[in-house]
């Protein structure tokens, strides 16, 4: 035996289709349970996507700028000036895709029928339509133009409840720096439909040189939104820009900005291995059973390779290389299965059934799974190294077969 | 007993390991599956009351059409009046009237758009948490009118305390202004950013004077006992005069909540996954084991025949021993599950990062399984049937077997 890694493998092989019809149920399992792992993975994984990429796009942007008592007290009274040269050129490089300085105060808006409570948002609409935060779909009228632009633009939802729509005109309310009351009719230019309908309730969109206008503010701006990347990167890129933006500012990745979108992101990679795992365990018994019954019908077998001067190390290889070949073959069918079955529904899945408890979640009415190459890896991590481990104890106890005995057995 | 049984029960024990390793399977599933449908149950029930306690309660008479466009004008009709009927009513264990306006409340510094509601504030705690939520101050008491209590994100972002005066504008009932003063009496936080940040409740009577709303309010809200009185209770509100015949509407907390029933209906399509998942494992198992414990049975089984056992005998054998089998599995599984969620329900389940999820629910960052028939039953009996079904693949192939042929294999 010139060569015993190789001999062993072809044994390993073999020995593996003695009984080819135990050998095809055993993988049968394996491949369902890969299948279910990766699958469920896919479908968790689009889901906390999407919740994300609403919060992001609703934030906006992954990392954003304020003046350090904004977030405490978001008022106009602390707006901040527009980026500094410095800071300028640290959003023209990459990562960053794209920035937007905007103005984000409370206020009021009110028809003849009702008032509510909003977020009026001053952008420059350029700016934030390659940042993508404006709202997805106009469904009347326009979109802000520039950000002289003297109209605004409202959601559908809060256009029905305060019964206002496209030309009309609604009365805006917030206050300026000495908090005297300020207030001017706008009027309706466009209606959006966004894709969370409380988003629709919330925001107010206009013009940022007419929002700074209305408050006195000059070309003071609440906060910058900036994007760009992988949001799940972030860590790598913002300190360059809070280095850049200085002391006087707070910087912050979404992460910090909204901590429940952070910890859905560390939920979910923590529930997918949990899920992969106890999928596994259920599987790790039919496997364990496997190598045991593969064992016992072959004991005899194995003394006489023993006396006949086969190592135990080896017959314990030859034990882990079948299973290990069980494994990788199922392995694959699994992945491949998972990959069949993901690539219909790459176009989403209709879940609008359930749009509105969805909502609560911050999620919209089509669930779209990510098929991500790391869930596969983790899956055959999990399931190879697992895999392995619990083979050890039935190859162990073949490899320590007397030989004597176990050719006297009958 | 039954010869058969006996010898089924023998035939089990014949490979020790095998058994063991496959009743275990079973059990670790049943296990784990008890555990999850208890605290699947039990996530479900605490979501339900915590969600409706805390604002919402389980039933509210509105004005038809309120619910969605939430108009002003769109009233209940001497609320108070109808209240006090509502709570002379059997089946009703707490009820209170309330009224909504949006406005822009102003301290001396800052101002922000706030929901303001009226309350009873005699009947308010009964029907709501919020009131148990303050933090500073007091609640408003019988006999309070130009008081004020606010959410403590509104008081930190409104820089106010207890004893500080607030001024709100709005619009009332019939479009006039509506202004008033009030002095903050109390503080509360509930945990809830969007509640915290823009609630405030203020003496029914006093709102509905300020906002011309005469005697009218705009919702009672009901509680009953328990959830499954909700229909009768709601159906008793629908014959009452002055509703039965006029705009309003009653509704329940499944019109009033929509999302809460529609986010259990998609975790629970999530869940099912993870158990069938589970069920086809164990059952791929049990397959193996009792297509094994066959094939190398096949001269005995041979021998049984050409003695003049019927087929149809050593498949019922076969399906004895997958029926002990199964109830092994059954019998142990269950009680381990019961055992685990009896001790979880006593302490608690917390999972990391889950805590700020179910805040959105309501819900402290503990999880207390509900251990019920319902719940340590469901998971094992399907593994049970599961495990008979994959059994009946081996038990039929005893059909196939020829005496002779069978006695002379190897």
């Amino acid at each position: 035996m010139r060569y015993p890694f190789a001999t062993i493998s072809t044994l390993a092989w073999r020995n593996l289709w003695r009984n080819s019809r135990r050998t095809l149920i055993m993988l049968a399992a394996i491949a369902v349970g890969v299948w279910a792992m990766i699958f469920m993975a896919a479908l968790m994984r689009g889901m906390t996507d999407q919740m994300v990429r609403n919060g992001l796009q609703t934030l906006p942007g992954e990392v954003q700028v304020h003046q350090r008592d904004y977030r405490a007290d978001p008022s106009v009274v602390n707006s901040m000036a527009p980026p500094s040269r410095g800071l300028l050129a640290a959003l023209l490089e990459p990562p960053v895709t794209a920035w937007a300085g905007r103005v984000r105060v409370p206020a009021v808006i009110s028809s003849e029928r009702g008032s509510r409570s909003v977020t009026l948002l001053g952008v420059d609409p350029a700016a934030e339509l390659i940042l993508g935060s404006l709202p997805e779909k106009i469904v009347a009228g326009r979109a802000l133009d520039a950000p002289a632009d003297r109209g605004v633009v409202i959601g559908a939802s809060l256009a029905r409840r305060l019964e206002t729509g496209l030309g009309k005109r609604v009365v805006l309310m917030s206050q300026d720096t000495d908090n005297n009351v300020v207030d001017r009719g706008v009027r309706v230019v466009g209606i959006y439909h966004a894709r969370l309908q409380g988003n629709e309730d919330r925001f107010v969109y206009a013009g940022r040189a007419a929002v700074q206008g209305l408050l006195g503010i000059g070309d003071a701006i609440s906060e910058i939104a900036i994007t760009g990347d992988d949001y799940r990167r972030v860590q790598h890129w913002y300190p360059r820009i809070a280095r850049a933006a200085g002391d006087e500012f707070e910087t912050l990745p979404w992460t910090e900005l909204d901590p429940f979108l952070g910890s859905m992101l560390a939920v979910q990679d923590g529930f997918t291995l949990v899920f992969m795992v106890v999928v596994f365990l259920a599987l790790s018994f039919g496997l364990v059973n496997t190598l045991v019954m593969a064992v016992f019908e072959r004991v005899r077998e194995i003394g006489l390779m023993q006396a006949l001067g086969m190592r135990p190390g080896l017959i314990l290889g030859q034990i882990m290389l079948e299973s290990f070949y069980l494994l990788g073959l199922g392995l694959l069918v699994g992945n491949v299965l998972a990959v069949a079955t993901l690539k219909p529904l790459a176009t989403g899945i209709d879940i609008s059934a359930v749009a509105q408890g969805m909502e609560m979640m911050g999620m919209g009415a089509i669930l779209y799974p990510a098929l991500h190459i790391q869930d596969m890896l983790m899956s055959t991590a999990v399931v190879i190294v697992l895999g392995l481990l619990a083979s050890l104890a039935p190859a162990w106890r073949a490899s320590r077969l007397d030989p004597v005995a176990a050719l006297t057995r009958d | 007993m039954n010869v058969t049984w006996i010898l089924a029960w023998r035939n089990l024990w014949r490979h020790r390991r095998r058994t063991w390793l496959t009743v275990g399977a079973m059990v670790f599933s049943n296990i784990l599956l008890v555990f999850l449908v208890s605290l699947q149950l039990g996530s479900y029930q605490m979501m339900i009351d915590g969600s409706l306690a805390a604002f919402p309660g389980h039933i509210q008479i509105q004005h038809r059409g309120y619910l969605q466009d939430q108009h002003i004008y769109q009233s209940v009709p001497a609320a108070v009046e109808l209240a006090a009927r509502v709570r002379a009513m059997p089946g009703t264990e707490a009820v209170a009237a309330r009224a909504e306006a949006f406005a822009l409340a102003s301290s001396a510094e800052r101002s922000f758009g706030i929901l303001l509601t009226g309350v009873q504030p005699g009947f308010e705690p009964a029907v709501s948490t919020f009131p148990g939520k303050v933090r500073m101050g007091r609640y408003l008491e019988e006999g309070d009118s130009e008081a004020i209590v606010i959410g403590s994100v509104l008081a930190r972002n409104l820089k106010v305390g207890i004893g500080d005066e607030l001024t709100f504008i709005g619009s009332g009932r019939d479009g006039s202004f509506a202004a008033g003063v009030a002095t903050v009496v109390g503080i509360f936080d509930t945990g809830l950013e969007d509640v915290d940040r823009s609630m405030a409740q203020v003496p029914l009577a006093w709102f509905q004077q300020l906002f011309a709303m005469g005697e009218a309010g705009h919702s009672v809200v009901i509680r009953v006992p328990g959830l499954e009185q909700v229909q009768a209770t709601a159906g008793a509100l629908r014959a009452l005069p002055g509703v039965a015949q006029g705009e309003l509407v009653v509704l329940d907390w499944n019109a009033l909540v929509p999302g809460l029933r529609q986010a259990i209906t998609s975790d629970m399509t999530s869940a099912w996954f993870t158990y069938s998942v589970l069920v086809v494992l164990v059952a791929f198992s049990v397959l193996n084991t009792q297509l094994m414990s066959v094939l190398e049975r096949t001269r005995e089984f041979g021998v049984m025949l050409a003695l003049g056992m019927s087929p149809g005998r050593l498949a019922r054998l076969v399906g004895m021993e997958t029926l002990l089998l199964a109830a092994l599995g059954l019998g142990l599984g269950v009680a381990g599950g019961g055992l685990l969620s009896g001790y979880l329900n006593h302490a608690g389940f917390v999972y990391p990062g889950v805590e700020e999820m179910m805040e959105r629910f309501m819900l402290g960052g503990r999880i207390y399984p509900e251990v019920s028939l319902v719940s340590l039953l469901v998971g094992p009996l399907a593994v049970f049937i599961g495990a008979l079904l994959a059994a009946l693949y081996p038990a039929l192939r005893l059909f196939r077997l020829q005496p002779v042929a069978a006695m002379r294999a190897v």
